[in-house]
């Protein structure tokens, strides 16, 4: 009947079944490739392992001291990232609400920081005035500011959608401000508040910068510093190579199959309104 | 009663972070920069703009560097924007089933840390036993088998392609956001009018994407001024491959705290000069 029509979708659906091939094959590859041996593995090929080498795991997440790195990627992603979203929240607020001159110069001061780089030289220097190098306390702090600018700038845009009659009504039945806050804007805030949080979660998970430049000590590493410090020692093997990144990566695509309609949307809301 | 509802110090807690993590550093920057300070020696003295000549000698490494972001900058970005432009179209007005499912697997990439990303393309770019020439030689392209990392003219490109791979699918589902967002009248009133594919993609479209497409170009170009991560793991900045980024940290290891220092400081002016930019086209964004 269409023959043309069914040919062009044929073609369309090629095409995009080939672009979700060529996203997923790197990834496929380091699943399949961490459950073979070592002489198997050195050529990273497609091919499934002939016997799975389920041992790698144990043997990745002792040398390459995973455990540790695991928990302190959770206490600077989730400690950073509750930090910046409540004080992103509470700044956002007053901003959007109150927009005299001052509150907009401060709002255009912190979303400036979306583009402006950090200097880690003059950083580290601030971080040793402050005692905070080499601390898990200074990592946190300095991740939250990280994600302060972009949180920011989403809460402060999705506060146009909360009815300011809230806030007003809640001060002349005698509500203060932090009870309001607390109780009424936050509830309100919700959506915006968890597209904010997975986000930074994901951010500060990847990080690598930081704590290349602030941590010294083996014990306060994130996952990330603990990988390729993995694979300078083990570059030859790619098993463990392929185990200790599957490991890595494990927990974000986890957090991406549960969350990813916060996460796509949220990252669309920063650019398209409406 | 305004100050009252809203008490200004509700964004104290912001502020002072930001403060001290981000504007203390940049303020720092400016005065380190004019000084000889670094890793050996407990006395800092003035040196006037002696780390200034030194980063912007033209002849020096710090000028390719500069080159080199520039190139990644431009190149990413266009490559991004073409291919993303072009998978956002096929999803939103090609494929009718799946559309969710392709468009969540080609943003994967885009989630997982760059770092990570980068070991696993050192592997498949091996030129002995990596995936890419293997299967060029699997299909008969032997001769395109390179040795990707390493080959002085061809690395760049090399991390530019791996780049593009994973930072693809986030400029994506920007724009699939932006389509979405043309009311369709716009199309059906095209279709009336008798208007071919590509007259709607030229005419109706990309007018109607431009203030998208201005963010995502600038989001690009944010990105690939401050590339490190990608260019660390797989060249560490050798093979023609350095970036602003790469000798800032190069220099901070090697203890010249005062040339990285002016680096950064540098970087940081132009980049104040785009963040102003990039603000003017947000909130044109938010006005429409």
């Amino acid at each position: 009947m269409h023959p043309i029509r069914a040919f062009r979708a044929t073609v369309l659906n090629v095409s995009a079944s080939g672009a979700s091939l060529i996203a997923l094959a790197p990834i496929y590859i380091v699943f399949v490739n961490a459950l073979k041996t070592q002489p198997e593995a050195s050529s990273m090929g497609v091919e499934l392992p002939v016997n799975p080498q389920w041992g790698n795991f144990g043997t990745v997440i002792d040398q390459g001291k995973l455990v540790t790195a695991f928990f302190n990627s959770m206490l600077y992603s989730f400690g950073g990232t509750v930090l910046a979203v409540l004080l992103s929240a509470l700044a956002a607020y007053v901003l959007a609400r109150h927009r005299t001159k001052r509150n907009q110069i401060i709002y255009l001061l912190l979303i400036m920081g979306i583009a402006v780089p950090t200097n880690f030289v003059t950083l580290m220097k601030v971080m040793q005035i402050t005692h905070l190098i080499n601390s898990q306390i200074g990592m946190v702090l300095l991740y939250a500011a990280t994600q302060i600018p972009f949180s920011v700038f989403l809460i402060y845009a999705f506060l146009d959608s909360v009815p300011k009659e809230l806030d007003e009504a809640a001060f002349i039945d005698g509500c203060s401000p932090i009870r309001t806050f607390i109780s009424i804007i936050l509830p309100m805030l919700t959506p915006v508040l968890v597209t904010c949080g997975i986000l930074s979660i994901l951010n500060i998970w990847n990080e690598f910068l930081m704590p290349l430049y602030f941590l010294n000590s083996t014990d306060s590493w994130p996952m990330t510093l603990a990988i390729y410090n993995f694979f300078g020692q083990y570059q030859s093997d790619w098993s463990l190579v392929s185990a200790d990144v599957v490991l890595t990566i494990l927990p974000v695509i986890l957090i991406y199959v549960v969350a990813q309609r916060w996460i796509l949307s949220g990252v669309s809301a920063g650019a398209v309104k409406g | 009663m305004k100050n009252k509802v809203y008490p200004t110090w509700f964004a104290g807690g912001a502020l002072l972070l930001f403060g001290v993590f981000v504007l203390l550093p940049s303020v720092l920057g400016l005065v380190y920069s004019f000084t000889d300070w670094n890793a050996y020696s407990d006395d800092i003295h003035w040196v006037g703009l002696d780390n200034f000549a030194t980063v912007l000698d033209p002849n020096g490494d710090y000028v390719s560097a500069m080159q080199h972001t520039v190139l990644f900058t431009i190149a990413t970005t266009i490559l991004k924007t073409a291919i993303a432009l072009g998978l956002a179209i096929l999803l939103t007005s090609g494929v009718k089933r799946l559309s969710y499912l392709y468009r969540a697997l080609i943003y994967l990439p885009a989630v997982l840390p760059i770092l990570v990303v980068g070991i696993v393309f050192r592997s498949i770019l091996d030129p002995e036993y990596g995936l890419l020439n293997s299967t060029l030689q699997l299909i008969g392209l032997g001769g395109l088998a390179q040795q990707w990392l390493t080959d002085v003219g061809l690395t760049l490109w090399a991390v530019i392609g791996v780049d593009t791979w994973r930072g693809v699918g986030y400029i994506m589902v920007i724009l699939i956001a932006g389509l979405l967002s043309i009311p369709r009248e716009y199309y059906e009133a095209a279709s009336i009018d008798g208007a071919s594919g590509l007259q709607v993609f030229w005419y109706v479209t990309l007018p109607l994407l431009k203030p998208v497409l201005a963010v995502t170009t600038v989001l690009n170009v944010l990105y690939g001024l401050r590339v490190f991560d990608m260019v660390f793991v797989l060249t560490n900045g050798q093979y023609g491959t350095s970036t602003v980024y790469t000798m800032v940290f190069d220099n901070f290891s090697r203890g010249l705290y005062g040339v990285a220092t002016a680096l950064s400081t540098l970087f940081f002016l132009v980049m104040v000069a785009l963040g102003y930019v990039v603000i003017r086209v947000m909130r044109r964004g938010e006005v429409a």
